[in-house]
This record gives C-alpha cells, structure tokens and sequence, in this order.
C-alpha cells in the first residue's frame, strides 16, 4: 500500500473539508453582509468574544465586521434543543440531512484548487470521469430534499421537496447539456486537462458563453439559490422541506445549501474561468515552486469568491420565479438553447478539422 | 363581475429578462454604493445613537415636585382608580400619618408605587389628577434585573420626576376664565 499517498490525501481532505466549512460559515455572514449593504443597513456588527476588546484597533474592526458572527451562529445551532416533532417519519427525518450535506461535500473532490505543490497535484482526486462524478453526485442531492419534505410528514415540506424534485430535475438536463460543448472543445472530461487546455488557448468563457449562461441559471436552480428557491420559498410554504428541522439538523441542510454554492463555483471557474491559471504573471503553468503553488491556489480561491459574491448578490437582485415560468425557462428556453449550442459547437469543430 | 385586466404580451427583450437584470444590477449597486462609501444608512445603532424623543412622548409616568421641592400629590388615589392594567398602588396617610409638606393641601402619600412591567403608558393617571402631580415623561428604556426592582416607590418616582414649576392648573383655569369672560354673549 502506498502509505504516501493515503497520508496526502487524508491531510488534503482534512483540509478541504475545514476550508469549505469555513467557507460556509463566512458566506453566510457575507449573505448578512451584502444584503445589508443593499437594504441600506448595516448587518451583524455586535458579537464578539468578551477578549476582542482588549485587542487594540484590531479587535473592534473585526467586531464591526461581524468577523465573530459565525462562531455565534455555530455555537446557537450546536446548543439548540434536538427537537423531533411529533408524526415524523423518523429514520427518514434523521436520513435527511445526512442525505442532503453528504453529496455536497463529496463534489469539491475532484475540483483541482491548485497546480501541484512540492510533488504534490492541488486536487483530492484527479479522477478521468471528473465532471461525470460531479454531475452523478449532484444530482443526489435532490433526494436529501425529497426526504425532507417527505419526512416531514406535513404539507409544505412535502410541497417543498415535490417542487425541489421537478425542478432539480429539469434543470439538471439544462446543466448537463450545456457543459456538452466544453467537452467537446476539449476532448476530455478530466477536470485537470479542461484547466490545462484554457491555459494555451484561452478561457472557456470566451469559446462557449452560451454554455456558460446556461450552466450559471442551472447552478442556480440546483443550488436553490433566489431566483430559483421554490423549494424553500418562505412566503408560500413557510420553511419549506425544512420547516419542521430545527437545531443542527437544520443547519445540515444549511451547510448543504452553501457547500452547493461552494461546489457550483468552483464549477464554473474550473469550468469557464481557467481553474487555478491566469494568463499572465507566467500563472499559467503548474508550479514549480512552493510559492507558486500558494499563489494558484489564491488565484482560485478569488476566482471562487467572485462567483459566491455573484450567488449571494443575486439573492437581493431579483424576486422568485414562478413555478410555470421556472419550468417554462428550464424545459422551453434552455433545453431547446443548449441543444442548438452543442451543434453549433459540433459543426464549428467539424469545420476545422 | 369579473375584471379582466389586460397583460400586455412581453415583447421580445422583455423575455430575455435583460432589462430586468440591468435594473437589478442597478439598484442594488446603487443602494450598496450608497451605504457603503457615502455610509447612508437607514439603520440607528441603538445604545450609541439615541432617537430623539417627540414633546408629545408618552414615557414612564414619574411622580413630581413643586418649584420648592415639595411632594405635589395630595394622594387623592384618582390615578389609582382610573389606572387601567392597575399599575398604581397608593398607601394614604391615614389619620397618623405624615401631614403634607405643603400648603394648600391636606396629606400627601405615605407610599405611592408604579409598577411599570404593568404600566401600558396611557396617560390617564396625567389626565385624571387634579394636581399635575404625575407626568408621562420621556424615559422609554427601563431596565431591571427582578420583577421587584421594577416596581418604583415614592422616592424613586420623585427623584426621577423632577421638578414642574408652578401648579398650570389655576394658570390654565384663569385663562379659560378670562376667555369666558371675554366671549361676546349673545342675548
Ligand atoms: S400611564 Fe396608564 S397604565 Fe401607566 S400608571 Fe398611568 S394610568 Fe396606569
Ligand atoms: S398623583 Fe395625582 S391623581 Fe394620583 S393620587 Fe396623587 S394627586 Fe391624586
């Protein structure tokens, strides 16, 4: 057995799994920040620790930030009170959650965050069937919604996660479609060579913007992110799949939601935006140094809070869909457009050879 | 009868949705750019920043003095009884109690005791006493550690009140006087 490699690979996923994580507690408290800024508030800027005001300027600012607010927010779901409300289908109401986070952390797997650092490649696994495995593990995620709703035994969870079901359905066919023509361009569907082949030519975006558009409302819909939160729309279904959750098994599906997000941008800057490279500043090739390596992972992780912020600035953008025009937009708009953008795609490449 | 109201077709543009992202894009960066480079914000940091409290604020009822410091209640216990949710508990004097300490009355309270978690701010103790003894003043934010504590006696009610000037009362009925007197009466 290869004790290296087992190492490696258990202090990157104890990495990854931390940094994601830490992700989603601050792009929650970006969601709080953001959404302040364009009501014209303020947002969270009062919880610290009692020790933050003894640090000099340092500590206030974090203060007023709301750099404490996470922890809070963690510390409140963790000590919650476990409740299960009568008339549940129980194992299913506690299968749920663990159905829904699961695949939401099992897609940033084969997202390749950086070059190589030392002789290790910055992904977790470097699978061939990359974005196969991701589209497999996605399209899990419904059932954990599903189960909710169903488990609930009430009828706006169930509401909720009938909704969730037509939709992620329907717009996973959109999803799938559109990443059609990236293949084809590239010829492959590892993750590592899509990033490898816009580094010589050019970031995706600029060969296929049509799959792009396409595959951002998708992820949209997938992650059940406004315009698209049917499934948990609180003025029509009061919570949604997860009314009847509270404590942290309410917060699993919180992290679920956000890891999505976590997990579609990074997507898409695999996908469309070069991955880890930039075309100049000599970025573009795997590191050769530790420095470098540090650097491609940054030039990623900007990469990926640029569409987070995108995700959350969204959310204060636009009012819901309803639900004939969600499916409308997904079955008549974008299957019929992806369709006619991977033969456009096909023709051009046949054309050139 | 029903009402068929007209949905103009979106046109083409329309149903891209363009125009509708362009506008949200400009809204929200508007307001985004407004709070946080020019710092508008609609929001009042609370402990900091206090509101200013209107002239007509119906606050904590105190209990004031005159302009020589003098308890003004006469413990008549009109408040007591007009007091709707039964926030007021007046001890009178009795036959040995202390005699008021001041002239032109009889006897003051030996106890007088708001309890403000029961007070709903009505203003009716002010409106019923025949002395101006009692005001709704601007204290919005009571706080306290017991149910006890936020019972306020005789003492407390006076310190917070404060001192009014004067008795209004026979300023206002030699005005209203006046006024009569003035009124063209027509025979
Ligand atoms: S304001 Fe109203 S409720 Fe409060 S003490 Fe006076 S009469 Fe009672
Ligand atoms: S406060 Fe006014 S109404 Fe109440 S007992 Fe005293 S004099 Fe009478």
């Amino acid at each position: 057995m290869d004790w290296n490699f087992i190492i490696f690979s258990l202090v990157k996923l104890a990495i990854i799994v931390g940094v994601v994580q830490g992700l989603v507690a601050y792009s929650v408290l970006a969601e709080r920040k953001i959404s302040a800024w364009i009501q014209d508030r303020v947002g969270p800027n009062r919880c610290a620790p009692p020790f933050a005001k003894y640090i000099p300027v340092l500590g206030p600012l974090l203060t007023r930030w709301g750099m404490f607010q996470p922890l809070a927010d963690g510390l409140k779901f963790m000590f919650k009170e476990d409740f299960t409300p009568a008339g549940v289908k129980k194992i299913y109401f506690f299968l749920a959650p663990a159905v829904a986070v699961i695949p939401a952390m099992l897609t940033v797997a084969v997202i390749p965050f950086g070059s190589v650092m030392g002789n290790q490649k910055m992904v977790l696994a470097d699978l061939n069937v990359g974005i196969l495995y991701t589209f497999g593990i996605v399209s899990m995620g419904v059932y954990g919604i599903v189960l909710a709703g169903y488990a609930a035994n009430s009828k706006y969870p169930m509401f909720g996660g009938i909704r969730s079901s037509a939709q992620m359905i329907s717009y996973e066919i959109s999803m799938g479609m559109s990443v059609i023509p990236v293949l084809l361009i590239v010829g492959n569907l590892n993750l590592s060579h899509i990033i490898g082949w816009q580094a010589t030519n050019g970031w995706m975006v600029l060969y296929s913007p049509i799959s792009f558009i396409i595959f951002m409302v998708a992820s949209f819909a997938e992650t059940n992110r406004t315009p698209f939160d049917l499934p948990e729309a609180e003025t029509e279904l009061v919570g949604g799949y997860h009314t009847e959750y509270g404590s942290m098994k309410f917060a699993l599906f919180f992290l679920a939601e956000y890891s999505n997000m976590v997990s579609s941008s990074a997507m898409m800057v695999t996908l469309f935006f070069g991955g880890w490279t930039l075309p100049f500043w000599g970025l573009d090739h795997p590191a050769n140094s530790i420095g470098m390596g540090i650097a491609h992972i940054l030039v990623f992780m900007a990469k990926m809070l640029f569409f987070m912020v995108v995700f959350i600035w969204v959310r204060w953008m636009f009012p819901r869909f309803r639900y004939d025009q969600l499916m409308d937009l997904g079955w008549r708009r974008f299957l019929p457009l992806a369709l006619v953008n991977i033969l456009i795609t096909a023709l051009w490449l046949w054309m050139r050879s | 009868m029903a009402i068929t109201v007209d949905r103009k077709p979106l046109t083409f543009w329309e149903k891209l949705y363009l125009p509708a992202i362009i506008g949200g894009i400009k809204v929200t960066t508007k307001h985004a750019w407004n709070t946080l480079i020019k710092g508008k914000v609609v929001t009042m940091e609370y402990p900091e920043q206090k509101w200013t409290v209107p002239d007509h604020y119906r606050g904590a009822p105190y209990l004031v003095k005159d302009q020589e410091g003098h308890t003004k209640c006469v413990s008549c216990q009109l408040c007591e009884f007009v007091c709707p949710p039964k926030a007021i508990r007046i001890t009178p004097p009795g036959d040995t109690g202390a005699k008021a300490d001041r002239t032109n009355a009889e006897k003051m309270p030996a106890e007088f005791e708001i309890n403000m978690l029961r007070c709903i701010y009505c203003g009716f103790c002010q409106e019923v006493c025949p002395e101006e003894a009692i005001f709704l003043q601007k204290d919005y934010s009571l706080v306290g550690t017991s149910r006890a504590e936020m019972i306020y006696n005789k003492e407390k009610l006076l310190s917070l009140g404060g001192e009014v000037g004067g008795i209004q009362k026979w300023k206002n009925k030699l005005e209203e006087a006046k006024a009569q007197e003035n009124f063209p009466v027509k025979l």
